[in-house]
């Protein structure tokens, strides 16, 4: 019966033949780490942050007059709206958690080299897009940090020469942020990027899919089948789709398929994630004012800038960037010049050798400055800027270019360690 | 169905055109969805210029005039208050208005287009509260100075020029907004010969 309605489908669908091609015969190397969670730790958060945002708007006013008063209303009269609330504003937080140690971990892989250069590129955009989702949604709740923090980063656009201010006013629509800039921003926020975003991940995997998983080692699991023999070959004892293997062309070597093996593997992920998510929603939804700004518990209001403007932490680290340099134009250039560099690491890094086990010693102090300078950087974004901390951030600054300028000189002639055959 | 054979010239002709009709319309369509960002007419209501006239503004009289829901001030200073403006350089944040806190043309010792009429916007830069005129009492707060701005909100002084004194919590000089005179006693705050 049942499986007469699968043949049924599987005639004028090909959902098994999908299924098998991208879960159940998908080959994924076998040594996977803890790092390899935060993938399908970041989809499970998008999930939450789609289920959670579509249940917010059923109660929330995107107007200048109703925007706070309706959160309010949220958070006190609508039954478990509190826990939807930090559901979505902790999930904020938690996805710039998990996209950052996910592209930390590509960074670490070299899971950006030849050929998942378009996997990385898709990522980045989904990194930006993420900032645009994350910026535009910290104005709904229409509090001061909201208003004042979205006044800051519309400015920056002001900057660029010639049509800079006619670009702020189309933005915000208006010649200060208003009540219109606040209906606009939420119509991007709720509509159109998470629609741009749910495609990005979509082309992402099929990417991802299309060029295999990388793994810690670096090395391929499909390899050019030339009549070698593999000494137990996990691989051996598996089927994976006909896609994969090129009709016997391709060997597959130590890579097991990814249902049930890393389905299962996932799960314990999330369940981790889970109890600290949950921990932070329930006993510090606001993050110790890092997740939400005490200034944002006051409605927003244009006469009153408060004392000390910051971004919300995921922000920080470009932000300080954007602070450290004087010039307001080349601030704003080396804030973009920051996360345009990350996308452009394929062609960055010229070594040939992915991971970082088997790369130089120079290189995992490289890989260990990037980390220092990028975390010194969203310390100081936080704090105002005072005539030390803007010399730290400059320090900081050079250091985060200086990764991208050292990784590109060492690396076309580095001294890389022998690769292993086969996957640790 | 003919057999006569293929014209690619004919084709390629036909191809090239269809694209080249179908870019247009969709630049042409995307004209109303971009256009629709712009501020809205109701927008552009509120935030017009405002005029103001200054004939019968006395000397050391400060007026008060709503742009874009901002209280303006226009000060007609005295000679003594634009003498004092030299006087109290010493003491200053930013005497020479570096910060780009106004127009090119006000960026001057009495920040201003004419020296004797003062135009700022009458925001404390600190917090936004909106600082007191001292027209005569200001020595209690900078001494030996006669006339001067204080804000009650957390003592942030400025001087006769909206120039901020060092010292005190508010970081800039008061915003100096675009403005022209289109004749003696005319004053237009909010668009000036630039953008006009």
């Amino acid at each position: 019966m049942f499986k007469n309605f699968m043949n049924w489908i599987e005639y004028r669908m090909p959902f098994m033949e999908k299924m098998n091609l991208h879960v159940m015969q998908y080959p994924a190397p076998k040594n996977f780490n803890f790092w390899y969670f935060f993938g399908s730790l970041a989809m499970l958060v998008l999930v939450n942050q789609i289920l959670t945002g579509i249940w917010l708007t059923m109660n929330f006013e995107p107007s200048a007059e109703r925007a706070f008063a309706s959160v309010e209303y949220i958070m006190r009269d609508v039954d478990y709206g509190w826990l939807l609330r930090y559901m979505h504003s902790t999930g904020a937080s938690a996805f710039f958690v998990v996209v950052y140690l996910h592209m930390f971990r590509g960074m670490m892989y070299g899971s950006y080299q030849k050929p998942r250069e378009l996997l990385w590129i898709f990522g980045m955009l989904i990194f930006l897009v993420l900032m645009a989702e994350a910026f535009m949604g910290y104005l709904l709740p229409w509090g001061q940090m909201s208003f004042w923090g979205a006044q800051v980063i519309i400015s920056i656009f002001g900057v660029i020469p010639g049509i800079g201010d006619d670009l702020t006013l189309w933005i915000r629509g208006d010649y200060v942020i208003s009540g219109v800039t606040l209906n606009r921003f939420f119509a991007l926020h709720v509509i159109a990027l998470p629609l741009v975003l749910v495609i990005l991940v979509f082309l992402h995997i099929i990417a991802l899919h299309e060029v295999g998983s990388n793994n810690p080692d670096g090395i391929d699991v499909k390899v050019p089948n030339e009549g070698q023999k593999f000494e137990n070959n996990v691989s051996e004892k598996f089927t994976f789709h006909e896609y994969f293997t090129k009709g016997g062309k391709k060997i597959i070597v130590d890579a097991i398929p990814f249902h049930p093996y890393y389905t299962v593997k996932d799960i314990v992920g999330v369940v981790g994630f889970l109890i600290i998510f949950c921990a932070v929603i329930f006993f510090a939804p606001e993050g110790g004012g890092f997740f939400l700004e005490p200034p944002n518990f006051e409605p927003a209001n244009p006469m009153k800038t408060p004392a000390h403007i910051a971004p919300v932490w995921y922000f920080t680290p470009f932000y300080a960037i954007l602070r450290a340099i004087p010039d307001q134009l080349w601030g704003a250039v080396a804030m973009f010049a920051a996360i345009i560099l990350l996308a452009l690491l394929p062609w960055l890094d010229r070594c040939k050798v992915r991971s970082v086990r088997y790369r130089s010693t120079l290189h995992k102090l490289n890989l260990a400055n990037f980390v220092i300078s990028f975390s010194v950087l969203g310390v100081l974004g936080v704090l105002p800027a005072t005539p030390t901390y803007t010399l730290f951030a400059q320090i900081a600054s050079f250091a985060y270019f200086a990764f991208f300028g050292l990784l590109w000189w060492y690396s076309k002639n580095e001294k890389t360690k022998p690769l292993p055959v086969r996957l640790s | 169905m003919s057999n006569a054979p293929v014209d690619h010239g004919r084709r390629r002709f036909l191809t090239i055109a269809t694209s080249v009709v179908g870019g247009v319309g969709a630049v042409g369509a995307a004209v109303p969805f971009i256009a629709s960002w712009n501020p809205s007419e109701k927008a552009k209501q509120a935030g017009a210029p405002v005029t103001a006239n200054i004939g019968k503004l006395e000397p050391g009289q400060l007026i008060r005039v709503e742009w874009r829901g901002k209280p303006v001030w226009v000060v007609n200073r005295t000679p003594d208050m634009l003498k004092s403006l030299a006087a109290v350089e010493s003491q200053l944040r930013d005497p020479n208005s570096d910060e780009e806190q106004q127009p090119a043309y006000a960026k001057n010792q009495h920040r201003s287009k004419k020296p004797e009429v003062f135009v700022a916007v009458g925001i404390c830069t600190h917090l936004g509260c909106s600082p007191t005129y001292k027209m005569a009492d200001f020595d209690a707060h900078v001494e030996g100075i006669a006339s001067g701005f204080f804000c009650p909100c957390h003592g942030s002084t400025y001087d006769m020029a909206g120039r901020v004194f060092s010292g005190v919590p508010a970081p800039k000089n008061l915003m100096i907004p675009p403005y022209m005179f289109t004749d003696d006693t005319t004053l237009v705050i909010g668009v000036d010969e630039g953008t006009a």
